[in-house]
């Protein structure tokens, strides 16, 4: 890994030099860093945009996941008829979607927040429902005989058992979210980092284009940092 | 204060589904006496505990439950198994409170605490679960158990995990601490079921049967005493006989 990065940054410069493609086609890295500097605070706004997008998205995603897979693990009727319909939403592409939304939603933050609640929505229901329903038999078992009611057994045992499924679906979520914002903003938009990409493409502005890249990628690991060093923090008991 | 724990009676045949799993049995539980039920595994020693907890939706029984008062044993039995299931989230004193916890009842710190002393823990209240030995675990347990304060105790092989030592200390100190009430203890280690029990339930695949103890001195009997030593053997050979 560590060899990995400075090897490529290495044949990414040399690459453009010995083929002689053109700056506007391939620039180098030199370029690109250039163009992050040049325009850091033209990146800066549109990369805020971008994460208030994201950060919404995660948020209501989360609170729509907990609601349904709530629903799913203390309901026998709603899992047989919600369940074929998970599996059938793994077979729709979302991102054909995004068009719709903007139609609906307009050209502003929404469409943008519904596209990415849409993407992360269903890692995070599924792998919350599955930590819900994996309740160690003996735990329901010892709460029957200590006359516990469904609503207590969900509340002290259930959900606290899922925090960690929660975590994992929230990591995998943090991967996802940028991509629903990013296609929301390709779709139409005036803001964020998906459409400054469109916009540099537009004016022949590789070099920025690839700037913004650069952001998204980092973004993304960032993101993915954030939320497994806080469910390492909160849920410190549990080790996976 | 500790309700007097029911005489109680299982006769009958166990089913799940279709499929035979135990009897038929005749258990006849009187009221505070520790009744060891010992043999080998998988002939149905948990399905009878599930049974009398109430927790064994799936299992038919063709037969009778009764209790001497005629009530139901809801909310008077609590069960100790093998595995301790302790919370991972909560620490030690939560998890001894844990029934008083999930019935969003008011917590008795003193009592917690005093429980906790008694099994020899006094010093960990704020740990979590996963710091403590395999041993230390199953006290806490043992805590929680007591603390739910029910007359019938069900114990399912609850010290089978632990090493020697730590077995023996545990089997004293349940043997002083669930004095006074009724006992369901299963087993299949011989020692303990000499060492514990006034009254020893033989299940092997082909039958079932109540052993009478004869002339043995009352539980518990001492560790390497000859009336002990000879009921361990006696048990030993009637295990081996069957199987
Ligand atoms: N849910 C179940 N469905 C079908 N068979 C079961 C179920 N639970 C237990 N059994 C069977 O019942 C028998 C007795 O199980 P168990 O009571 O756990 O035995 P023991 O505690 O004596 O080892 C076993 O043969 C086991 O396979
Ligand atoms: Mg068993």
């Amino acid at each position: 890994m560590r060899a990995a990065v400075p090897l490529l940054l290495l044949i990414w410069y040399i690459v453009p030099i010995l083929t002689g493609t053109p700056p506007f086609i391939l620039p180098g890295p030199d370029r690109v860093l250039q163009a992050l500097w040049t325009h850091h605070r033209l990146l800066a706004d549109h990369l805020l945009i971008t994460i208030i997008e994201i950060l919404a998205g995660l948020f209501l995603a989360s609170i729509l996941g907990w609601c349904s897979a709530i629903l799913l693990a203390s309901s026998r009727t709603a899992c047989r008829f919600f369940q074929p319909l998970f599996l059938f939403s793994q077979i729709i592409p979302f991102f054909a979607l995004a068009p719709i939304l903007t139609l609906w939603l307009g050209y502003g933050l929404s469409s943008k927040i519904a596209m990415t609640v849409i993407i992360i929505y269903f890692p995070i229901t599924s792998t919350l429902f599955d930590a819900l329903i994996k309740t160690p038999e003996g735990w329901l078992e010892l709460a029957h005989t200590m006359g516990a009611s469904r609503m207590q057994i969900l509340y002290r045992i259930r959900i606290p058992n899922a925090l960690p499924g929660f975590a994992s679906g929230l990591r995998l979520a943090a991967v996802y979210a940028p991509m629903g914002a990013i296609i929301g903003e390709w779709v139409g938009a005036s803001h964020g980092l998906g459409y400054l990409m469109l916009l540099a493409n537009g004016q022949a502005q590789t070099d920025l284009m690839f700037a913004t890249v650069i952001i998204l990628a980092a973004l993304t690991l960032s993101l993915h940092t954030v939320v497994t060093i806080i469910s390492r923090r909160f849920l410190d008991h549990i080790k996976d | 204060m500790l309700k007097r724990p029911p005489t109680i009676c299982l006769s009958g045949t166990l089913y799940i589904g279709e499929t035979h799993i135990c009897g038929p049995l005749n258990l006849n539980l009187p009221s505070a006496r520790w009744t060891c039920i010992l043999g080998p595994s998988g002939v149905g020693k948990t399905t009878i505990l599930r049974v009398l907890a109430g927790t064994a939706t799936n299992v038919k029984l063709d037969g009778t439950l009764s209790t001497e008062d005629e009530k139901s044993l809801n909310g008077r039995i609590t069960m100790m198994a093998q595995a301790d299931f302790l919370m991972p989230w909560l620490n030690i004193s939560e998890n001894t409170a844990f029934g008083a916890r999930l019935r969003g009842e008011k917590i008795d710190r003193t009592a917690v605490q005093d429980i906790l002393t008694r099994v020899g823990l006094a010093e960990h209240l704020e740990k979590k679960p996963h710091t403590l030995s395999v041993g230390q675990r199953q006290r806490v347990a043992l805590a929680r158990t007591l603390l739910e304060n029910r007359p019938v105790i069900l114990l399912d092989e609850p010290f089978s995990t632990l090493d020697a030592l730590s077995r023996i200390q545990m089997q004293s100190l349940s043997a002083s601490l669930l004095r006074g009430r009724s006992v369901v203890h299963v087993t299949h280690d011989v020692a303990e079921a000499a060492h514990l029990s006034h009254q020893i339930f033989l299940i092997t695949r082909t039958r079932s049967f109540h052993l009478s103890l004869g002339t043995a001195p009352p539980p518990p009997r001492r560790w390497g005493a000859s009336e002990t030593l000879s009921l361990q053997s006696r048990l030993l050979h009637l295990l081996m006989e069957e199987t």
